[in-house]
């Protein structure tokens, strides 16, 4: 009686667990969707966070212009190893003899996923309707170097004939630029130059409507190697090769799927266990790992942005620039990206990473602590002077923030000893906090739009929207609008020298290191280059083992 | 019955509803920053067209009243963060996953959190009852931050036996399954494992083991019906955590659920979305405390007019 008691019991405990245990042992899976997906040529990208939306111009994130690579394509596309444009929609291009003036002559076989003829004119309309201001399109401000654009995105003219953008026929657009802008063919690679379907546009709303349904799966319609299968939302964007793109034959991969995997360890343990082929990012804490076991599978590709911290020169005793200036030497940035970050991050020298666009600033920034030392002397500060005010260090919630201001903050006690306090605000609270003003020195990170000089050093001018330093110099000014006003490489590029010279003398910021790409990339993923920008057009990509 | 019903019904829940809604939306016009911050300044001209859109440049009394006869109508208005999509969308999209995830997870803590506390009861004061106690106990207090990663290193990266992300095939439903579950099935199981204890003692579980009936018998038949009880009202509030998604699980498993944008809601400041997921979790929630209250009230009359 008691054995069958325990028998019974163990029966009860048993039949559930047994049930689960078989579930799992027959669960062991025969092939990975990664290697599915090379048999198939579908490509798994890990991407971050959910789309805000897949309109071109109204979009405003990385994981975004990813999936925009593929829907759409602009009059120009960026060559995948240097970024050069190469023809897009437009087989060719003329600049005027003044410099001003570019006509693009489009393909006759470019065409949107509905069998429509990508025209000239769809061109014109989708560039009237990103600067149309009730559209409210964030980056409509890239297309401020075109001839009246700035004024019609203003609401100071209403007439989009005098906006510089003509369609002439349906293969000739002329756009007329109102100052020479050596990287404006750059430009057209970004989304906000993508052309849309009016037809489309204009069935779900004006073209200014904000927000309409035009981007959901049933109502797309785009021009680019790949059209829209499948929008689940925090699930899956799925895009299948286009039947109808005019370079079609060039495009090897079938699929590609586009998963909102916004934790870091959730997409590295997707990729170890054949999730994903690609993931966005890959934690410092993991870096190690990969480049001792699998180092064919790290990638630390250089990218266009540099981490920096902004000063707030309207507070003292950050506003003697020989503070700042001892600020910037006590930090030991072969430390920090030796220790800290590991991604093969080149510590800051100077505040535009070097060869951007073909331009290198001079060095200016580097580590020497008696110099630190004698500058805070000089201020008034440190033995024998006035004791160091309170400064607060302000960043947003990040565990890597967190632990390269911890550093900063020991660097700064150890060589100069002040104490400066840390501040971690969640992100909105930290974007507020900065744009009024309320910080000493503040952590900022800035990644081009667009591979030239102008898109790092422009934000420094007086009143720039980005510049929350409270810092100006007329000259520094002066110096950007040369640059800004001339076509010739040599003096802009001196200009910009001269400029990131000043800034780095009165040191408004402090330059920290110069961001790279650090993530994971499956071996058999071919055609994905590095570059800058971390633009990987889909159509020089393939899968092969 | 009747009139405590509609009294619950038609006065205190739109009153709470309102309270909530109130509450919520003052709250989170006190936060700094707003929904179209980002690092990148947008400009003013852009931000202005971007606040009349929205209808956000009205003073904030208009903007409660406006926005609360919109949610009177049944509608929740249009994202702030997902432009081409409106609050209900979203919530009608991530809601199923949720509730999905959450009836898994109620399933499995009910099977082993029933299974170990009756199991736990029947060897009252041995080592398998402390064993399965331990169990609970750790289970209660090991957050499921913690947990997760620990299956998905057992099961997906060393066994290989499970995906360790994402929503497609069933496979995909077990893991967060398990790592929500655990926790109430350590609470189940302790619930169960004391009111067992409390019935074993009964003098009808003597008489049925005096008539010779097996102690499976005994136990499944007689003591489990009276022992189940303290476990049904426990069901009501852990329904209604289960089913309102966990943003812990979600993010660990990178599940489509509706806890993701709950507090995604909140970081990106997108107003009608976090009003939306707030009232959307506060009808569930009143409700299924209503259910139970009726039940309640049905059970013990005096509470009818208390």
């Amino acid at each position: 009686m008691q054995r069958r008691h325990v028998m019974n019991q163990i029966n009860v405990i048993q039949l559930p667990l047994f049930s689960l245990l078989s579930f799992l042992l027959s669960c062991s899976q025969k092939t990975t969707p990664v290697e599915r997906g090379i048999s198939s040529q579908t490509l798994l990208i890990a991407n971050q966070t959910e789309p805000q939306d897949l309109d071109p111009h109204i979009v405003t994130g990385v994981p975004e212009f990813h999936i925009m690579e593929a829907l759409f394509e602009g009059l120009v596309i960026a060559e995948p190893k240097e970024l050069q444009p190469v023809p897009g929609v437009a087989r060719s291009w003329d600049l005027a003899a003044d410099g001003l003036t570019w006509t693009f002559h489009l393909r006759n076989d470019a065409v949107w996923s509905n069998g429509d003829r990508v025209t000239a004119g769809d061109f014109r309309f989708s560039y009237q309707r990103i600067l149309s201001p009730n559209l409210g399109s964030e980056y409509a401000y890239m297309h401020f170097c075109i001839e009246g654009a700035e004024a019609y995105n203003k609401g100071t003219i209403t007439d989009f004939s005098k906006v510089g953008v003509d369609a002439l026929d349906d293969t000739t657009l002329v756009m007329r630029l109102c100052r020479p802008t050596p990287y404006f063919l750059s430009l057209l690679a970004h989304h906000s130059f993508f052309p849309v379907h009016p037809a489309t546009i204009l069935k779900f709303g004006k073209i200014d409507t904000r927000g309409t349904v035009w981007t959901r799966p049933e109502n797309f319609t785009g021009n680019g190697p790949f059209r829209l299968a499948a929008w689940e939302i925090n699930r899956i964007i799925a895009v299948k090769k286009s039947e109808t793109y005019w370079d079609r034959s060039s495009v090897r991969l079938r699929e590609i799927d586009f998963f909102p995997i916004d934790n870091q360890q959730t997409e590295e343990r997707s990729f170890r266990t054949g999730g994903v082929h690609v993931t966005a990012n890959l934690a410092p804490g993991k870096i190690e790992w990969y480049r001792a076991n699998r180092p064919e599978a790290l990638r630390t590709d250089p990218y266009l942005g540099t981490y920096f911290y902004v000063v707030n020169v309207t507070k003292p005793p950050l506003d003697d620039p020989a503070v700042r200036r001892a600020l910037s030497l006590a930090v030991d940035r072969a430390a920090i990206v030796r220790h800290i970050l590991k991604g093969g991050q080149p510590p800051a020298t100077c505040y535009t990473p070097p060869g951007t666009g073909g331009y290198h600033a001079d060095s200016a920034v580097r580590f020497d602590t008696t110099e630190a030392k004698r500058l805070l002397a000089k201020a008034g500060y440190g033995p024998g002077g006035r004791s160091f005010p309170a400064v607060e260090l302000l960043y947003n919630t990040s565990e890597t923030h967190h632990t390269v201001a911890q550093a900063v903050q020991q660097m700064w006690k150890r060589h100069l000893g002040i104490e400066v306090t840390l501040v971690n605000q969640e992100w909105k609270v930290y974007l507020a906090s900065k744009q009024r003003g309320r910080f000493g020195i503040a952590r900022m990170g800035w990644i081009g739009d667009y591979n030239d000089p102008m898109t790092f050093l422009d934000m420094w001018v007086k009143d720039g929207g980005n510049n929350n330093s409270g810092w100006s110099h007329t000259r520094y000014d002066s110096l950007i609008a040369v640059a800004a006003a001339t076509s010739d490489r040599e003096a802009r590029f001196a200009a910009f020298r001269e400029a990131e010279a000043l800034l780095l003398d009165e040191m408004p910021i402090v330059p920290v290191y110069f961001y790279t790409n650090v993530y994971l990339l499956h071996p058999a993923v071919k055609g994905w280059d590095p570059n800058l920008l971390n633009i990987h057009n889909y159509k020089y990509v393939y899968l092969e083992k | 019955m009747i009139p405590f019903l509609l009294r619950r019904v038609c006065i205190e829940m739109p009153l709470s509803l309102l309270v909530i809604f109130t509450v919520t939306f003052f709250l989170i016009r006190l936060a700094p920053g707003g929904p179209f911050s980002s690092e990148k300044s947008v400009s003013a001209q852009v931000r202005a067209e971007l606040e009349r859109h929205y209808g956000l440049d009205k003073p904030l009394q208009v903007q409660y009243v406006n926005y609360l006869a919109s949610v009177v109508r049944g509608d929740l208005g249009p994202s702030f963060k997902y432009p081409g999509s409106t609050v209900a969308d979203l919530i009608a999209g991530a809601f199923p996953v949720s509730l999905e995830l959450g009836c898994y997870a109620l399933l499995f803590a009910l099977l082993f959190g029933i299974t170990a506390g009756m199991l736990a009861a029947s060897k009252n004061g041995t080592w398998c009852d402390y064993l399965i106690m331990s169990i609970g106990m750790g289970g209660i207090c090991i957050p499921s931050f913690v947990l997760g990663p620990l299956l998905v290193l057992v099961f997906g990266l060393i066994l290989g036996w499970l995906p360790v992300a994402g929503w497609s095939g069933p496979l995909d439903r077990v893991l967060p399954s398990l790592t929500l579950g655990m926790v109430y099935v350590a609470y189940i199981a302790r619930l169960m494992r004391g009111g067992m204890l409390e019935i074993l003692v009964q003098d009808f579980i003597k008489t049925a083991r005096a008539k010779g009936l097996s102690e499976r018998m005994v136990l499944v038949r007689h003591a489990m019906r009276g022992s189940l009880l303290p476990v049904v009202s426990f069901l009501g509030p852990a329904a209604a955590g289960l089913v309102t998604g966990s943003f812990v699980v979600e993010t660990i498993f990178s599940i489509p659920g509706l806890g993701r944008f709950f507090v995604t809601a909140a970081f990106n400041r997108d107003y009608t979305m976090i009003m939306g997921t707030v009232i959307f979790y506060a009808v569930i929630i009143i409700t299924f405390n209503m259910v139970v209250d009726v039940l309640l009230a049905y059970l013990d009359p005096r509470l009818r007019n208390g």
